[in-house]
C-alpha cells in the first residue's frame, strides 16, 4: 500500500500478503522505477514476517508490502540485485533463506537472532569470489589498514595490474546497534542513533527524529527544525571538504589536501558552536533540537561561515583547475547510470551517474521546503563526477546556510514529546545526509515499545557500487574509487 | 605554479601554537565534569540512576562519583536537583590509570609520565598504530585532525604509522567488537617490546554506550595493557595531543 513519508501506518492496515504476491509486487515496482528502500524482518507472534518499502524519487511516494511469518522464499536478488544485501542479511539475522540467492554469505559475521548462542561466523572467514587462471593473482587487505580508517577486508582478484574483481568483506565494527534499540526509546537511545556513523551524527539522529514525530503526530517546532537543518548542511560541509582533501592526497596534489584537512575542521568547529561537540552530538531530539543558537552565536556562524567559503572555495579551484588532477581523475571507476540503477545506489555516487536521487527534495522533512536546495548532478559516473558533485553541493549548503540565518523562524526549539508511543504501528524517518540517504523504519508492539528498529546508511546500497566501480581498474586506483565514495564500515555493519 | 602560491598565501598559516597556549575551545565546550561536595537532595540515588545514558553517574560506599571512563559527556547529569555536577571547559581529561578516572568531589585525572626506560625510547620519536576496533568513527576523524596543519602532530616527534611492525604502540578506538578483537590483539603482538597501548575514547576505555551489547568486548583494558586513558566521545584533539604529550613529559598548560 501507498503512503507518505510523514505519516505512520497501523500495522494492522498493511495487508499480509502471499509471498508469490510479495515477491511480484516488489518486482513490479522496481520495474517501474520504484527502488526498494528497506527490507528486513519483523518479529510476530507465530515467526518472523518480511517487509519490503520501496519509495519513487520523481513523486517522493513510498510503498510497503509484507507477509506473514516464514522460513524460506525464492530470493528477488536474480531479478532485482539491489534486494541482494537485503537477503543475506534477513537470512544471517533471521534464518529466513532466500531461495536461488546466488551468493548467501554472511554480511556482519554475527550470530542470528533465534539463535543467538549458536556457532558464530568467524569475521572474514567465508567463500570470496575466486577467478582461475596462471595469471590471475590475489591481494587481500585489512581488516587492519595502513592509515586512521575503520576496518575491513578486501580481496581483489587481479590479472597484472588489472583488477577483474573487488570482494568487500565487512562486519568487524558489528556492535549490535539495532537489537540494543529494541525495546527503547529509552535514555540511551538518542545517543545511540547519533553513534551509527560519529560522521552521520545529524543524518542519523534527524531520521530518528522524524520517526519518533510521524509516530506521535507532532510536528518538530519551527526554530528546532532550524537549527537541525543548519546542522545537516554543516555536517555535509565538513565531509564534502574532507572528501574533496583526501582525494587530493590521492593523487598526490598537496596543496588542497592540506587546505580542506583545516578547513573541514573549521566547519566542524562551527557545529561545536550550536553543542559544543564537533560532530553535533546533542543538537536534535525528536520534537525539535535540544540547543538554541543564540544571537551571538549566530553573527559569529556567518562570519565563519563566509571565511570557509572563501577558503573552500580557493582550495577547490586550485583542484579542479590541475591537468595532472584532472587527468587522474577523468575515466576512473567510471560506473553507467544502468549500473547505479540497478544497484539501487544514493547519494553522491548515484547522482554522479545522473540519477536524481536527493531526499532532500523528494523526501523533504516536514517544516522544511523541497526546493530549498538545488540538485546537483552529473553524468559521467567517474572519480570526476563523484568529486564534481561535492564541490558543487558545498555551494548549495552555504547558499542555503547564508539564507537561512539571515532569516530565523523565532519560538520555542523543542516540542515535548508523549512519554509513551502508539502501539502497533509502522513509520519511517529519511533524511539526505551528506553521504546519501539515510533512511530509519521503527515498528512499535502492543506496548508502544520500538519491536524492530531498521536502520539503512547509505553505504549499504553503496558498498556494491563502490566493487562494481573498480571492475577494469587497476589496484592503484582503488584509493581514489575508495575516496569518492568514502563509504561508512560502521553505519555499514551497524 | 603562482595560483597555488598565491592561494597558499591567502590560507595562511594555521598551526595552533600549543603547548604555549591553549587554542580556543568552543565556548559550549563541556570538557571536565567536576563533582561538588555536599549533601544529596532526598531521593536523588534513584534521580542519579536515571539521569546518565551510560551508568557513569554513580553512588557507592564513598559517595557520589563519575567514571570519566564511561561518561559520553552529553552534559545530562548537569541537571543533578543537588546540583552537585558542573562542567568546567578544562580539556584535559586523560590518566595513566583507569582508577584515576573515577572523579570524586576534590579529584581529577592525572597523567604521569612513563617510567624512565621507555620514556627515553619514545620522548624524542613515538610511532603509533591505530587500531579502529568497533567504534562509530568520530575518534578516528578527531585522531586524524591531529595529523592536520592545525595540530601537526609531527612536530612533536609523533606520527600514526601503516604497520604496527613500524610502531612503538598503538592507539586503540572503539569498544573492541567482538569480531575485531583477535585482530586488536594481534595489532597489538605484532608490535615490538617495549610498547604502549593508548585506548581513545569512552568505548575504547569501558565500551561507551555499547557497552551492554554482547556484541562489544567493553573497550581496550580487556585485550591489551592500556598505559593511557583519553575519556571523551569523541575526545577534542587537543585531549589526545595532551594526554599524548605529558606521557612522555612535556609540560603542557
Amino acid at each position: 500500500m501507498e503512503f507518505s513519508h510523514t505519516q505512520s501506518l497501523p500495522l494492522a492496515d498493511i495487508p499480509l500478503l502471499s509471498l508469490d504476491d510479495f515477491r511480484q509486487r516488489v518486482l513490479d515496482r522496481v520495474a517501474d522505477g520504484w527502488r526498494v528502500t528497506a527490507l528486513f524482518g519483523l518479529p510476530g507472534k507465530d515467526g518472523v514476517g518480511l517487509v519490503a518499502l520501496t519509495g519513487r524519487d520523481h513523486d517522493g511516494k513510498l510503498a510497503v508490502f509484507r507477509t506473514g511469518p516464514v522460513t524460506a522464499y525464492p530470493s528477488l536478488t536474480p531479478e532485482c540485485p539491489q534486494c541482494h544485501l537485503f537477503e543475506r542479511e534477513l537470512f544471517e539475522q533471521w534464518e529466513i533463506r532466500p531461495e536461488g540467492h546466488p551468493w548467501l554469505k554472511p554480511v556482519r559475521f554475527a550470530p542470528s537472532f533465534p539463535h543467538p548462542e549458536g556457532p558464530r561466523p568467524r569475521p572474514g572467514i567465508t567463500d570470496f569470489f575466486k577467478v582461475q587462471g596462471e595469471e590471475v593473482h590475489e591481494v587481500a587487505v585489512g581488516p587492519v589498514h595502513a592509515g586512521i580508517i575503520e576496518p575491513g577486508h578486501f580481496r581483489f582478484q587481479c590479472a597484472g595490474e588489472n583488477v577483474l574483481h573487488l570482494e568487500i568483506s565487512l562486519g568487524y565494527q558489528h556492535r549490535g546497534v539495532e537489537r540494543l534499540l529494541v525495546g527503547g526509546p529509552d535514555i540511551r537511545t538518542p545517543h545511540l542513533v547519533e553513534t551509527v556513523a560519529g560522521d552521520t551524527t545529524i543524518g542519523h539522529s534527524l531520521a530518528h527524529a522524524a520517526v519518533v514525530e510521524s509516530l506521535t503526530g507532532r510536528d518538530a517546532a519551527p526554530r528546532g527544525r532550524w537549527i537541525a537543518r543548519m546542522a545537516l548542511e554543516l555536517e555535509r560541509l565538513a565531509n564534502h571538504t574532507g572528501d574533496l582533501g583526501a582525494l587530493s592526497g590521492d593523487v598526490g596534489f598537496l596543496p588542497t589536501m592540506s587546505y580542506c584537512g583545516r578547513i573541514r575542521g573549521d566547519f566542524l568547529n562551527m557545529t561545536a558552536l550550536f553543542c559544543g561537540n564537533r560532530f553535533g552530538r546533542g543538537i536534535v531530539r525528536p520534537g525539535g533540537a535540544a540547543v538554541d543558537l543564540d544571537e551571538e552565536a549566530r553573527v559569529e556562524l556567518a562570519k565563519r561561515l563566509e571565511a570557509g567559503r572563501r577558503a573552500a572555495f580557493g582550495a577547490c579551484e586550485l583542484l579542479f583547475a590541475s591537468s595532472t588532477v584532472l587527468a587522474r581523475f577523468e575515466g576512473t571507476g567510471r560506473l553507467t547510470a544502468t549500473t547505479a540503477q540497478e544497484l539501487g545506489l544514493v547519494g553522491p555516487p548515484a547522482r554522479a551517474c545522473g540519477l536524481s536521487r536527493d531526499a532532500r527534495r523528494t523526501f523533504p522533512l516536514p517544516g522544511t521546503d523541497p526546493k530549498d536546495i538545488p540538485l546537483s548532478l552529473h553524468d559521467f559516473g567517474d572519480v570526476y563526477a563523484r568529486a564534481l558533485v561535492r564541490r558543487l553541493e558545498l555551494e548549495t549548503s552555504l547558499d542555503f546556510l547564508d539564507k537561512a540565518l539571515a532569516d530565523p523562524p523565532t519560538g520555542p526549539i523543542g516540542r515535548p514529546m508523549p512519554d509513551g508511543l502508539p502501539p502497533d504501528r509502522l513509520a519511517v524517518g529519511i533524511v539526505e545526509g551528506w553521504r546519501g540517504e539515510v533512511h530509519h523504519v521503527a515498528v512499535t508492539g502492543p506496548d508502544g515499545r520500538f519491536a524492530a528498529y531498521k536502520i539503512i546508511d547509505p553505504s549499504f546500497h553503496n558498498w556494491f557500487g563502490l566493487a562494481v566501480a573498480l571492475r577494469g581498474q587497476q589496484i592503484s586506483d582503488f584509493p581514489l574509487c575508495n575516496k569518492s565514495f568514502n563509504l561508512s564500515y560502521c553505519g555499514h555493519d551497524l | 605554479m603562482f595560483r597555488i602560491l598565491l592561494e597558499r598565501l591567502q590560507q595562511g598559516r594555521r598551526t595552533v601554537a600549543f603547548p604555549e597556549s591553549v587554542p580556543p575551545l568552543p565556548p559550549r565546550y563541556r570538557g571536565r565534569p567536576e563533582l561538588v561536595d555536599g549533601p544529596c537532595v532526598s531521593d536523588c540515588k534513584a534521580v542519579c540512576a536515571g539521569l546518565c545514558p551510560t551508568g557513569a553517574l554513580g553512588f557507592d560506599h564513598d559517595g557520589l562519583y563519575l567514571d570519566l571512563g564511561r561518561c559520553i559527556l552529553c552534559g545530562a547529569c548537569a541537571a543533578c536537583p543537588g546540583g552537585r555536577v558542573r562542567f568546567t571547559g578544562d580539556h584535559r581529561l586523560a590518566a595513566t590509570s583507569r582508577e584515576g578516572l573515577i572523579l570524586r568531589p576534590g579529584t581529577r585525572p592525572e597523567v604521569n609520565p612513563l617510567e624512565p626506560a621507555r620514556r627515553r625510547l619514545f620522548a624524542r620519536s613515538l610511532k603509533l598504530r591505530q587500531i579502529s576496533a568497533g567504534g562509530c568513527n568520530a575518534c578516528e576523524a578527531d585522531i586524524n585532525v591531529l595529523g592536520t596543519v592545525v595540530y601537526d602532530l609531527g612536530r612533536f616527534g609523533i606520527d600514526f604509522v601503516a604497520s604496527p611492525r613500524h610502531a612503538d604502540g598503538v592507539a586503540v578506538t572503539g569498544p573492541v567488537t567482538e569480531n575485531m578483537r583477535q585482530a586488536t590483539r594481534d595489532t597489538f603482538d605484532a608490535v615490538p617490546d617495549p610498547r604502549l597501548a593508548i585506548a581513545v575514547g569512552a568505548c575504547a576505555i569501558s565500551g561507551g554506550i555499547f557497552a551492554a551489547s554482547a556484541e562489544s568486548c567493553g573497550g581496550a583494558p580487556g585485550v591489551v595493557p592500556v598505559d593511557l586513558y583519553v575519556p571523551g566521545c569523541p575526545p577534542h584533539p587537543l585531549t589526545i595531543l595532551d594526554g599524548l604529550l605529558r606521557l612522555l613529559g612535556v609540560p603542557t598548560p
